[in-house]
């Protein structure tokens, strides 16, 4: 039995050791973990890197079987898709967290902002059923095509980092002390106004954080896009036509890839995809948004 | 019931059988209360803490009226109308009773932007009026020299002090009839404070002020009437120099000489 | 028109746009709910649950394979996962708290929770399938633990830093190891939060389909031996939905309801369990 007025016994100071010792290894490891995740997909770019050089992103010809690889319809239906799904999201999501924050009615608040966070918790597949059995006969019938398109993909895309967005937005936009609000309601002010003139270039910084973070997220989507984009390598104009994306690409072919050229190519494509996620989400973060610390 | 004394002036603001539940509550947060405002006077609303002094203070300009489900009984009298009607007009009643608040709330804009504000919302465009108007403004409140070299840098780097009297200028700017003073110097140093107190007094030739303070001393010295309210209701009403010196109401003597609160 | 009068108007027509925003969110939230109810429930029966999976144009095709196999995927993960999470997390806020390294641990883990998981998926296939020879239960555990562990981390070290500092003082004023402080004192005042960020870490994983695409692939049977290729929930949803055969879509979409209710479930559960926390 320790005596705590002499100090502690030597088990509890080895076990004292071990759990710091212990959950700081653990700790650390991630950034182990993100540091091997890198050099792995390099290690196994490394063949197409060599064989291909910059011809990858630039060349649109995407045949595994004449060895051909250009990533660039796949890069482009990647940019499209996500420019198209914010064009959507953007303006919707701004919409559904001014309501959230400043309009809706104490009672409406909590079920309407829950139900929008519930959405984000739907996974990506869902979506991908729902737009593949219900969205695309809409899109076929409205503007032509087979429905499977780059159209689709990109509204799919918008409904589904629309939870998200609104969702920090918000958060972004409730940061905003309530007497600087007031006072600007005290000189006369309506709702929109407050909005305009002291909400936004308030919580600016958050607000754009905030958008450039769900734009992140958009361009690593697979599986609400896969179902109805097509998986076609072309590149297009015509917003009907099927189209591909990266994570698309990576989802359909990754268990097909028969060559070792074909193998690395796919690699090479997601270490770009990570690459390219983990730059605009670093850019939103460092930028844009504070470590919101919980509690502070 | 509550000792109120007969004001010498005209009221601006006549508070009548006035009473405020908050949303979600049974009991009123003011009780039945009933008393003058005084013109061109500052009238310093006292009392320990929830004992409802800035809850009726912003029945004034119907700030709470931006949270739903609030409830106001009986009737502020205001230029010979209630303005607790639902059909008032709370723009342009606001623009005439202004507040300035707890803490500087600058606007994120330039300094020139926030004293321009409240005008340009009712839409004057001209760059010389407006130029005027925030050179007044910012000469009332007593700052003009310290920022009339930087009208275009960001409010938000001026010292605590400062900005506060740049609230005041914001809320002046619209030329108000009322102004509503929210423990305006809670959050500022000594020095600061006695500055604005200063302004305080000389703005009352102009506007009909009123300040809730909870400091007592603050209200003895620059206020005319002073009103001292307990747990929702208004207990006396009395001119500031005899209340501190001779409170007719036992609460009152109580609260002054620190008993409690 | 004065000028008031336009700001008026256009204040009442932001208003009304934005309530029509929330309108169309929510009306996406009932359409997508509305036809998983739908379908689902017209596909539930008792089969799916009793019976394996099998060929198109089978009698008694069920959902037995892929729910148990989520399970064990799923399961695999936490047990794993939400340990090293929490320990991590608690690092974090016990022992690195504002530190250059720790403040570098919480950047990374936060820009890995936006980060692609479909690339997590090919990681683990370079590294474990790849050696392996083959696709395993195992392999789609370990990509879907690298996903949770950034979120059990976060939300750990997040809860941990609400639990008052005055509360571990106390505790070390009487002489507890540091050790003891943190898991008699400082787990049980966060034990709330914590379990809510194991909760939406596990919905967050059970929901995912791209990491498992190429590490537990997909087996059409019950098979129970994690060193094999097993099903899943999520990517058998995405096959049988994206085959021609129409007792498999149906399926698809029984399986589509199970998960979404089981994820929706967990999350409500999850906030529950935080709103209860605030109201003490």
């Amino acid at each position: 039995m320790a005596n705590i007025l002499n100090g502690r016994d030597n088990l509890s100071i080895i076990l004292d050791k071990i759990f710091a010792h212990t959950s700081k290894f653990i700790a650390v490891s991630i950034l182990l973990l993100v540091a091997w995740i890198f050099t792995v997909l390099l290690q196994h770019s490394m063949e197409s890197i060599t064989a291909l050089g910059f011809d990858f992103v630039t060349e649109t010809k995407w045949a595994p079987n004449l060895e051909k690889f250009g990533a660039l319809p796949a890069i482009y239906g990647s940019v499209v898709s996500t420019f198209l799904a914010m064009i959507l999201a953007v303006p919707l999501a701004i919409g559904v967290a001014i309501y959230l924050s400043e309009l809706a009615p104490a009672k409406l608040k909590t079920p309407v902002g829950v139900s929008i966070e519930l959405l984000a918790a739907i996974p990506s597949v869902v979506y991908g059923m729902w737009g593949l059995f219900y969205f695309v006969p809409i899109v076929r019938d409205l503007v032509g095509g087979i429905g499977i398109s780059m159209l689709t993909a990109g509204i799919v895309l918008s409904i589904m980092i629309l939870p998200f967005m609104a969702a920090v937005t918000r958060d972004a936009m409730d940061t905003t002390p309530d007497i600087l609000k007031e006072s600007a309601y005290a000189l006369g002010g309506t709702r929109w106004d407050v909005i305009k003139d002291i909400i936004i270039p308030y919580a600016k910084a958050g607000i754009i954080g905030s958008l450039i973070l769900a734009l992140g997220r958009a361009i690593g989507e697979t599986m609400a896009v896969t179902f109805v984009m097509g998986n076609v390598h072309q590149i297009s104009m015509d917003l009907t036509l099927p189209a591909t994306s990266i994570p698309v690409t990576l989802a359909n072919e990754f268990t097909e890839a028969s060559s070792g050229l074909y193998y690395s190519s796919l690699f090479q494509l997601s270490l770009l995809l990570l690459v390219i996620s983990f730059t605009i989400i670093s850019i939103a973060k460092f930028y844009f948004l504070r470590r919101k610390r919980v509690g502070l | 019931m509550a000792t109120i004394i007969n004001i010498k002036e005209e009221s601006v603001l006549d508070v009548k059988d006035f009473q405020f539940t908050y949303a979600g509550n049974d009991a009123p947060s003011v009780n039945k209360t009933t008393m003058p405002i005084a013109k061109n006077s500052i009238t310093a609303l006292i009392g320990p803490s929830g004992c409802g002094k800035t809850t009726l203070l912003r029945c004034f300009n119907r700030m709470h009226d931006l949270y739903p489900d609030n409830r106001y009984d009986g009737e502020i009298l205001f230029k010979g109308r209630n303005i607790l009607q639902a059909k008032e007009d709370l723009i342009n009643l606001r623009i005439q009773i202004g507040m300035i608040f707890q803490k500087p709330t600058a606007f994120p804009m330039s300094i020139f932007d926030n004293i321009a504000y409240g005008m340009r919302l009712q839409g004057m465009k001209n760059k010389t009026e407006l130029q005027d108007r925030v050179e007044k403004a910012l000469k009332d409140a007593a700052i003009w020299k310290e920022v009339k070299d930087r009208l275009k840098a960001d409010a938000n780097g001026l010292s605590g002090g400062q900005q506060q009297r740049l609230c005041i200028a914001r809320a002046i700017a619209v030329e108000p009839e009322v102004l509503l003073f929210d423990e305006p110097t809670s959050a500022l140093d000594p020095i600061s404070t006695a500055g604005i107190e200063e302004l305080v007094v000389e703005l009352k030739d102009r506007v009909s002020i009123i300040i809730v303070t909870h400091n007592m001393q603050q209200a003895a010295r620059v206020s005319d009437y002073t009103g001292f309210m307990y747990l929702g209701d208004l207990i006396e009403l009395g001119k500031t120099e005899d209340m501190f010196v001779t409170p007719k109401e036992k609460l009152t003597e109580e609260y002054i000489t620190g008993k409690f609160g | 028109m004065t000028h008031t009068t336009k700001r008026i108007i256009m204040n009442n027509i932001v208003m009304t746009l934005s309530t029509i925003s929330a309108v169309i969110g929510m009306g996406f939230l009932f359409w997508i709910l509305g036809i998983l109810v739908i379908n689902g429930v017209d596909a539930l029966t008792w089969t799916i649950f009793s019976q394996e999976g099998a060929p198109p144009g089978y009698e008694n095709s069920g959902l037995k394979h892929a729910l148990i196999g989520q399970l064990l995927i799923v399961g695999a993960a936490t047990v794993v996962g939400v340990p090293l999470g929490i320990l991590a997390g608690t690092y974090l806020s016990e022992y690195g708290q504002k530190a250059k390294l720790a403040e570098t641990i919480r950047d990374i883990s936060d820009i890995m929770m936006s980060a692609p998981s479909i690339v997590i998926g090919a990681f683990v296939y370079a590294v474990v399938v790849a050696p392996m020879g083959h696709f395993s239960g195992w392999a789609g555990s370990i990509a879907l633990t690298i996903i949770m562990l950034p979120i059990i981390l976060r939300t750990t070290d997040d809860m941990l830093n609400l639990v008052p500092s005055t509360l571990r003082e106390a505790a070390f004023a009487l002489g507890a190891p540091k050790y003891k402080v943190i898991i008699q004192v400082v787990y049980r005042g966060a034990k709330a939060g914590i379990l809510t960020g194991i909760l939406l870490g596990v919905a967050r994983v059970a929901g995912e389909t791209a990491p498992l695409l190429f590490t537990s692939f997909n087996d059409n049977f019950l098979n129970t031996d994690m060193n094999e290729p097993m099903a899943s929930l999520t990517v058998t949803m995405y096959n049988y939905a994206t085959s021609p055969y129409e007792d498999w879509q149906k399926l698809g979409w029984a399986a589509a309801f199970i998960l979404s209710m089981f994820i929706l479930t967990l999350n409500i559960l999850g906030k529950l369990f935080l709103l209860k926390k605030k109201g003490r």
